[in-house]
């Protein structure tokens, strides 16, 4: 991609030369989506950044909404934004806590309790890169009425990196420096030129616990603090009652900042149980309002809502099923140790065998039998927000393409029609997660392995072991000791430098790091370390998704993973009720949108 | 009496501190941690994950980290919960009037069933009303709790529309109304466990009235004159309910790991639930809570069974 010729266009649509839909052609010329042009646009500051939530709230009065129900098969256990380990845990906090800010569906920020999102033109984001600096709203109370001020804001930044306090957000918060500019004004600053500055305060790691109530529980005694239990947060609905794993109840807060919000009079989450009972709750017999990550079957989902009850919400994420293809040799110990990053895997650093591997990889049958709208098939790594998603890849199931790929190569078949090199045999362990849809992917595969001259041994886990960090374990996922795997892997945020970090050298997971580097392939390449640390220091935002999609792309082509579906979160909601979902925040980033459309 | 009380107490502390030191052994040795959400969270940098390990001892032998356990826990501290970061005693206390509840009103469901049918069917054996009792007996207990539950579910919830299978702990209702829905809601859990109690509770009371009322005494009784209730009532019964009750004091801990399964498919708040919850979350400290509870319940039942036993039969002797 041509950045200079972008930005002649992209001054031409700010200047009115060239008129916005003009510039989202010229771009499709170019095999780029109207999405991701939209979004170059909003990236140079030539678009407005979304002011509010386009979810179309329409009621004109907060409350008389009566009781929204939502289930969660899995509870929230506790209420501390700061100790929130999964998803269920920083959802229950974001009932009660809110953010500066929080990210909507497209990717982009939306104000929470900061008065506006901070950009170069409202001279928000320093022009080096090196500081932000947020205004906050003055108009908002906590739920106990004391004033929100930026003294809560510098306390969470205290909070959150007191190692004692052994909080989860430690990392979002170490690495920054924050000052106090005025009573409401808080400015953020890093020790090096960033270009991803939205994370500190923002989204699901952002939310701002109240000063006056956690003041005496730090470090330490952070175990002890009364609020852990029962929070004392900023949002539309304040807290009544809490059981952990159990239930999380709120009732409308009355003295919210915004306008005829929130519509319902309370919200209760209950936990437990399972997915397939939750979605037959909202989806077939209607009893409950919203159901959480329903990760069950597409045909199943697809027959509970032919009751008619409900419908299924499939929001886009960066999540992905993949394939990671093995870089060191697994089955022997240099220096007592298994895949050291000295040793070179014997078959599978042969591109030739990569080539042909990623040819037998059935996505659009993995799609349309095993996962239906729940994955999406992709050539791409990352695939999501559309800005940083690469036009260059493509994908094909082709199995004489890979026949006379291995061929080429000279790996010529032998005994029981296994191909074989210099006496080295085209047989591989592929393990994943004990799983249905993974052992039926992992079949699928084997299938079309098995008829290009490649053995595959399947190989599955059980999950607790597969996940676990367990440094005693053999079969972890981390420690990857076979020659293929396959797990999925989240992008938490609408950015993926973090995301592509999985690559870099330095990150290679070994035994002297515990097997805790997040580059698990152990993948090595110089070109890729100077790509993406290019993108980090690069502050230009179209220069920058150019050399992170440029990161994907190396990924790809080299075949260093074989990405299989994307996966969006799958909820449900009964018919009437008209929700604000986004795959880069919580669930209820957005609850104060919610409302029931007696209409329909 | 009460010397055969205290011995058989202190035998139990012995076996009881056996138990844990197994139970704590298994769950150390367990594969997984409570951290695994971290691990595979990419924004989380692998320290905080280090952080939380040594904050909590996991990084100690598990000797240490048993005796650790062992030493607060005579002192009445029970440990908090990795996950949750509340106090185990306090978790555990929060579920357990709802476990009673349900796990009670079952057994006394069980009962209700089982008392008549097995009377009746012992009185006429072989008759049609025993092989129907007998035969539905049959079914009752051969049928895993998960899948009676499954199918209440799909009868009462989905086909009918009459009952909720989303049980909740705390309603908002009061009066008539409060008690209406908490009676819809426990109407298909309780069931579900008081059939499959009540079904092998039939049997073993047919059973047990058929071996006394053969006996010579009941002839006598009979042959005096006496009418056939008071027979039955005063003479039969009575001596049949012996082994009965033991079996139903020694049965609470199975009740309560049938409650597990249950309790997960109606998402009633109990104990089971608790420990199901925490399994899946490596949460150590609660499995070990909620289990080595279960095991005190399986001693204590053992004595109590002892003992009810011997108050029921003056012929057994304490010594």
């Amino acid at each position: 991609m041509d950045h200079e010729k972008l930005h002649r266009l992209v001054g031409a649509v700010k200047s009115g030369r060239l008129s916005r839909r003009g510039f989202v052609r010229r771009l499709a010329a170019v095999g780029l989506t109207a999405p991701m042009a939209t979004q170059i646009l909003a990236l140079a500051g030539a678009a407005p950044a979304a002011a509010q939530a386009p979810s179309g709230y329409t009621p004109t009065r907060a409350g008389g909404g009566g009781p929204l129900k939502i289930l969660y098969w899995q509870g929230a256990t506790l209420l501390n934004p700061h100790f929130a380990v999964g998803t269920k845990d920083q959802d229950g906090s974001r009932l009660f806590y809110e953010p500066l800010a929080g990210w909507a569906p497209d990717g982009t920020l939306v104000p929470f309790l900061a008065a506006e999102i901070p950009s170069v033109e409202n001279g928000g984001l320093a022009q080096d890169g090196r500081s932000v600096t947020w205004t906050l709203r003055r108009d908002v109370k906590w739920h106990d009425g004391e004033q929100f001020s930026a003294d809560d804001v510098i306390f969470n930044h205290e909070y959150a990196t007191n190692p004692a306090t052994a909080s989860v957000t430690i990392g979002t918060y170490r690495d920054v420096k924050v000052e106090k500019v005025d009573d409401f004004t808080v400015r953020v600053h890093f020790d090096k030129p960033t270009p991803f500055w939205a994370e500190a305060f923002v989204g699901t790691r952002g939310m701002i616990i109240p000063r006056h109530k956690f003041r005496d529980f730090v470090g330490d005694k952070s175990r002890d603090a009364p609020t852990n239990l029962s929070p004392v947060g900023t949002s539309a609905y304040r807290f009544t009652e809490f059981k952990p794993g159990d239930i999380v109840k709120g009732e409308r807060n009355p003295g919210y900042y915004l306008a005829s919000r929130p519509y319902f009079d309370t919200v209760e989450v209950k936990g437990g149980g399972d997915a397939v009972s939750a979605a037959r709750a909202v989806l077939q017999t209607g009893e409950w309002d919203y159901a959480w990550n329903l990760q069950v079957e597409d045909e199943i989902l697809k027959r509970l809502e032919a009751a008619g009850r409900g419908r299924v919400n499939i929001v886009d994420t960066g999540n992905i099923e993949f394939i990671q293809l093995q870089n060191t040799d697994p089955w022997t110990e240099v220096e007592g140790e298994r895949g050291s990053v000295k040793s070179r895997h014997p078959t599978l650093t042969d591109p030739a065998v990569r080539e042909a591997l990623n040819l037998l990889v059935d996505r659009k049958a993995i799609q349309d039998f095993i996962y239906g709208r729940t994955g999406i098939a992709t050539a791409n790594y990352v695939n999501n927000p559309p800005r940083f998603r690469s036009p260059n890849t493509s994908f094909e199931f082709n199995i004489a393409k890979a026949n006379e790929i291995l061929d080429r190569g000279g790996w010529t078949r032998g005994a029981g029609g296994i191909r074989a090199k210099d006496g080295r045999q085209l047989k591989f362990v592929f393990q994943t997660s004990i799983n249905a849809p993974r052992q039926k992917t992992q079949a699928i595969i084997k299938q079309a392995c098995q008829r290009a001259g490649i053995e595959l041994e399947l190989k599955s886990v059980t999950a607790s072991v597969f996940f676990s960090s367990d440094v005693a374990n053999p079969d972890t996922y981390t420690k990857f000791f076979a020659d293929m795997q396959m797990y999925t892997t989240t992008m938490s945020q609408p950015d993926p430098q973090i995301f592509m970090e999985a690559f870099v050298s330095w990150e290679a997971s070994t035994r002297e790091n515990k097997w805790q580097g997040r580059n698990i392939t152990r993948w090595r390449s110089e070109e890729y370390d100077r790509t993406w640390r290019a993108a980090t220091a690069e502050l230009d935002p179209i220069k920058r998704a150019a050399l992170l999609i440029q990161c994907n792309d190396l990924v790809i082509q080299n075949r260093v993973v074989i990405p299989v579906v994307a996966r969006p979160l799958v909820s449900a909601s009964s018919r009437t009720l008209r929700d604000s979902l986004s795959g880069w925040d919580n669930t209820f980033w957005n609850l104060r949108d919610w409302f029931r459309d007696r209409q329909s | 009496m009460l010397q055969y009380f205290a011995r058989r107490l202190m035998v139990a502390i012995p076996s009881l501190l056996g138990i844990s030191v197994v139970l704590f052994t298994v769950l150390a040795l367990a594969p997984g941690d409570p951290f695994e959400e971290l691990a595979t969270n990419p924004a989380i940098p692998p320290e905080v994950r280090e952080n939380l390990r040594t904050q909590f001892g996991l990084d100690d032998p598990v000797h240490i980290r048993y005796l650790r356990w062992l030493l607060a826990m005579l002192q009445g501290d029970w440990g908090y919960s990795f996950v949750s970061r509340v106090n185990v005693d306090d978790l555990i206390l929060q579920r357990l009037p709802t476990t009673i509840l349900i796990i009670g009103s079952s057994q006394i469901l069980a009962l209700l069933i089982a008392l008549p049918v097995g009377i009746m069917a012992a009185r006429r054996p072989y008759s049609v009303f025993d092989q129907v009792a007998n035969t539905l007996a049959f079914i009752g207990f051969s049928l895993p709790t998960f899948f009676t539950g499954l199918l209440l579910i799909l009868l009462f919830s989905i086909a009918l529309d009459w009952l909720p299978f989303v049980y909740r702990a705390d309603i908002d209702a009061t009066g008539w109304r409060w008690w209406w829905e908490h009676l819809r809601q426990s109407i298909m859990p309780v069931l579900v466990l008081g059939l499959f109690q009540g079904a092998a509770l039939t049997r073993f009371v047919r059973s047990a009235m058929l071996d006394v009322i053969r006996l010579d005494y009941v002839t006598t009784a009979r042959s005096k004159g006496l009418p056939e209730r008071t027979v039955i009532n005063r003479h039969v019964v009575r001596n049949a309910l012996i082994p009965v009750v033991t079996l139903m004091a020694l049965q609470v801990p199975a009740v309560f790991g049938g409650a597990i399964v249950t309790e997960q498919i109606f998402r009633v708040p109990g104990i089971g639930s608790l420990l199901i919850s925490a399994v899946l979350a490596n949460d150590t400290p609660v499995i070990m809570a909620v289990t080595f509870v279960l095991s005190v319940l399986v001693v204590l039942c053992n004595l109590l069974a002892d003992i009810i036993y011997g108050w029921l039969d003056p012929r057994i002797s304490y010594r």
